[in-house]
């Protein structure tokens, strides 16, 4: 039962990527872009502890905790630079 | 370290008191420290004279690389002593006659008298050495000294030219003979020319190395001998100071190669390609040369072209000689006389080509030029010179009362002779070696007459000389008088020469026509009766004269051949195998890295392939493989849509996106099979990559359109190549398993053994922890690479 379960919510997230990766593509503006990639990261998050419980390992758990941490970073530092064209300011004083 | 060792390698010890001298002791001419040296060493060779005229040898040996057979072994017999004794009594003339002929204050004498000092060592040692390794040491030390020697003007243009000419030909021929030495190595298994003597022809003959041996041997001996068509260096070699070409390029460096054939005429003799190259190349030679020199202008080009071609005749005669090695009837001495005439000639050549030389230099000493179209009528003025021109010539020319005629005498004799040899066809081709012989003979004579009286009679024209002429001083005629006088001696005397030396030298060359006791009689006399060869010096002497009152009618002869034919050669392949190579190095080094890629990826293909072809290396086993599971599937389709779709798209920024994807989906691969490490370092890995792609490419000038990937076609063929040829190998790598994994010891020991769980992590740190010390090297070291390039640049621009 709960591997069906399992199957079909691999399935289900799969789809969802597959949408989110056409905005990517597409996406009118960068906002866009960077919306879908960190929603596509959150997926993966999820397609990751899937795995593992498929799988029936803990050892993946890590990877789900540092994907959310990297999607994180990216997500911000895409901001950043969308609203001040630098990642890391030159210490100017 | 025996007493002849020490005397061997003097005149090379004595190079470092040179210096010393020449600078303490400025006031007096160098050279007054150096002629002790060879006279002395003259004398000590004399000793020698009463072993070896009892065919008796004297070996010294002194170990030097014994484990390699190497070892400085020095023999002295007749043959050696020969050459010792031309070199050390030559040697001390030239000494003497530099003393006058270099200025002290003018020229660098310490230099001069080093290089002479290791000519003559080398020379030695050449001649003396019974080891063939030594003996190509001391060969090549003879090259390089007489390179130094040539360009000792170095700030002449024609002298640097010459030196490197001569270089580049006797090394070339120095390193066949190398080449020569190993064969014959590997056919006799000793380096010691006594030892392979021993085995004599019959043995080697079949062996596959007997040909090239001989070959490269003969290269050798042809390169240093100035023998047709290596000649071209020896007329170069003559803008070094006279004494040189007086010491080296008559009489010594340039009798090496007489010396290598007859030294190896025991071993090789008997063969005819020996016979036919030995005295065919030197009947061509001595033709050539001869046919040549009467054209030259130059006194010393006259002479230089008249050693080539008296080298010519002694090397035939060598060969002629060789044949006599067919007849083991030594009664007769009627084959013999070929090789005596070769050893008499080498010593009467020495002797007056020394004399030329030196009177030579005094005329250009005298005068400041040694062009014959400005010279003329000198004879009143130097009547000394004159005198001595005269002898040496007229020897040159072969004429009584002078050493020449007996040893031309000869030669007509062994060349007549050579018809009666039932060998090598001999009947029909026969009659060609006395004419060629004749002829050249006649050229012979003309610029022996050329030379004297071209120089010395006819008009004075004092308007072209750049001095007033008059007699040189004492000091630098004593070197040419001793040479003159020799030169009459021995035609009256000839018996003192042939027992001591001559038979001695004869019987090295020859040694298997003799038995324990006997040993050659060797006569020489001047009058042998009215024979055909004294017909045929009448004829040169006839010919020689007509032709040479009348040869302003018949010069336009040697407008058809072309004047330096073989040194315009030399300089085109030289000119040609320069651009050649220039134009072959521009053709695949061309700077640019695809196509250095080209060639690796090509080659790599190549190789592989042909492996796999040759050796049947392709090999396909189903048995071990896994299952195949549905996500794997679809993660190998997005990697495989991910890495084509980056071949074709048009924006960078897609393509690294694109890049990030596949980078990732490895990443679940990882996850896939179950390697939870890999797949969160890859995770970090691929995002900071990513983004360090980003920095860069946001930072490139932008182009106004960007541009898809240009399609090659030979990219495309390569690029599937390495790709096929990759999958191929993994597959037949897969296929033969042929030991079990390692892995189980890693299973059961890692809690064991170093108190983890975590495999890979024990692994990486414990197990194999060597690897990660040095991965960590090199993180640390590209973080300050990164760090001083941008650091380096940075300060760069402020110096600007």
């Amino acid at each position: 039962m709960l591997e069906n379960i399992v199957v079909i919510t691999l399935f289900t997230i799969a789809c969802s990527m597959v949408l989110l990766i056409y905005r990517v593509i597409k996406g009118p503006s960068t906002p866009d872009r960077v919306i879908a990639l960190d929603a596509i990261g959150i997926n993966l998050v999820a397609f990751i502890a899937l795995i593992s419980i498929e799988l029936k390992t803990s050892a993946f758990l890590d990877i789900t905790l540092l994907i959310g941490i990297l999607a994180f970073i990216g997500t911000v530092t895409f901001a950043k630079y969308l609203e001040k064209g630098v990642i890391i300011d030159h210490d100017r004083d | 370290m025996s007493l002849l060792h020490v005397a061997i390698l003097s005149p090379l010890i004595f190079t470092i008191v040179v210096p010393i001298v020449y600078k303490f002791f400025r006031n007096v001419h160098t050279g007054w420290f150096i002629l002790p040296l060879p006279v002395l060493l003259t004398s000590y060779f004399i000793t020698f004279v009463s072993v070896t005229k009892d065919n008796r040898s004297i070996g010294e040996t002194l170990s030097w690389i014994p484990s390699l057979g190497i070892n400085f072994t020095v023999r002295v017999d007749g043959l050696g002593l020969l050459f010792a004794l031309l070199i050390t009594g030559i040697g001390s003339l030239v000494v003497l006659y530099s003393i006058y002929y270099l200025n002290k204050k003018t020229e660098q004498l310490n230099t001069f008298y080093i290089y002479l000092l290791l000519f003559m060592g080398a020379m030695l040692g050449v001649v003396l050495s019974d080891n063939l390794v030594v003996l190509y040491m001391f060969w090549e030390l003879t090259s390089f000294s007489s390179f130094f020697l040539i360009g000792y003007w170095y700030k002449r243009d024609k002298s640097r030219f010459g030196a490197q000419k001569s270089m580049i030909i006797t090394v070339l021929g120095g390193l066949c003979m190398l080449g020569g030495i190993i064969l014959l190595y590997l056919m006799t298994g000793t380096f010691s020319i006594s030892e392979s003597m021993e085995f004599f022809y019959p043995n080697y003959v079949k062996d596959s190395y007997f040909i090239p041996a001989l070959i490269f041997i003969l290269l050798g001996a042809f390169t240093k001998s100035a023998q047709f068509p290596f000649h071209i260096w020896l007329p170069d070699a003559m803008e070094a100071p006279t004494p040189v070409s007086a010491y080296l390029h008559s009489a010594t460096m340039v009798k090496a190669g007489i010396y290598l054939v007859a030294r190896f005429t025991p071993f090789f003799g008997e063969h005819p390609l020996w016979f036919w190259l030995v005295s065919g190349i030197g009947l061509l030679t001595l033709f050539w040369g001869s046919f040549n020199a009467v054209r030259q202008t130059d006194l010393k080009g006259i002479l230089a072209y008249s050693t080539i071609s008296q080298l010519g005749m002694i090397m035939s005669l060598l060969g002629v000689g060789a044949a006599a090695l067919k007849f083991s009837d030594t009664n007769d001495n009627y084959y013999l006389v070929a090789t005596t005439a070769a050893i008499f000639h080498l010593i009467n050549h020495s002797t007056f080509k020394g004399s030329l030389f030196m009177v030579v230099g005094i005329v250009d000493h005298e005068t400041g030029t040694r062009d014959i179209r400005k010279l003329g009528g000198l004879m009143t003025f130097m009547p000394i010179t004159f005198t001595l021109s005269i002898i040496g010539a007229f020897s040159m020319a072969g004429l009584p009362p002078f050493n020449g005629f007996l040893s031309k005498e000869m030669f007509f004799t062994g060349m007549i002779r050579i018809q009666d040899l039932h060998l090598y066809h001999l009947q029909t081709w026969g009659i060609l070696f006395p004419s060629i012989a004749w002829i050249a003979s006649v050229f012979t004579f003309i610029y022996s007459m050329v030379l004297v009286f071209k120089t010395f009679t006819g008009k004075y024209q004092p308007e072209k000389l750049d001095k007033k002429p008059h007699e040189a001083p004492i000091g630098m005629l004593i070197s040419p008088i001793v040479l003159a006088s020799l030169v009459i001696i021995i035609f009256f005397f000839p018996d003192l020469l042939s027992d001591s030396i001559i038979a001695p030298a004869i019987s090295v060359i020859l040694p298997n026509l003799l038995t324990e006791t006997e040993a050659f009689q060797v006569h020489i006399s001047a009058w042998h009766g009215f024979t055909v060869e004294l017909f045929m010096t009448i004829g040169v002497l006839l010919l020689g004269t007509f032709l040479f009152l009348t040869r302003e009618k018949w010069k336009h002869v040697y407008t058809i051949f072309p004047d330096r034919f073989f040194s315009t050669v030399y300089d085109e392949t030289l000119k040609i195998a320069q651009n050649g190579s220039k134009r072959l190095t521009k053709l695949y080094m061309n700077g640019s890295i695809r196509s250095y890629l080209l060639y690796i990826f090509a080659f790599f293909i190549a190789i592989l392939a042909a492996t796999m072809v040759v050796k049947e290396g392709f090999k396909l086993e189903l048995d071990n493989l896994a299952e195949i599971g549905i996500w794997e599937v679809i993660l190998s389709i997005i990697i495989v849509i991910g890495s084509i779709t980056a071949l074709f798209v048009k924006s960078r920024m897609t393509s690294i996106i694109l890049l990030g994807a596949v980078g990732y989906t490895v990443s679940l691969f990882y996850v896939l099979f179950r390697a939870p490490d890999l797949a969160l370092t890859q995770l970090v890995i691929e995002t900071v990559s990513v983004a360090l792609f980003l920095l860069c490419f946001y930072h490139l000038p932008k182009k106004k359109n960007e541009e898809r990937i240009r399609f090659k076609i030979p990219n495309l063929v390569i690029s599937i190549g390495v790709g096929v040829i990759v999958t191929l190998i993994a597959i037949s790598a897969h296929s033969t398993k042929l030991y079990d994994s390692i892995a189980h010891y890693y299973v059961e020991n890692t809690y064991i053994e170093a108190a983890g769980k975590n495999m890979v992590n024990v692994i990486l740190v414990d197990f194999r922890g060597f690897d990660t010390m040095f991965e960590i090297t090199v993180l640390a070291i590209a973080a300050i690479g990164i760090f001083t390039m941008i650091k380096l640049r940075l300060s760069g621009r402020e110096e600007h």
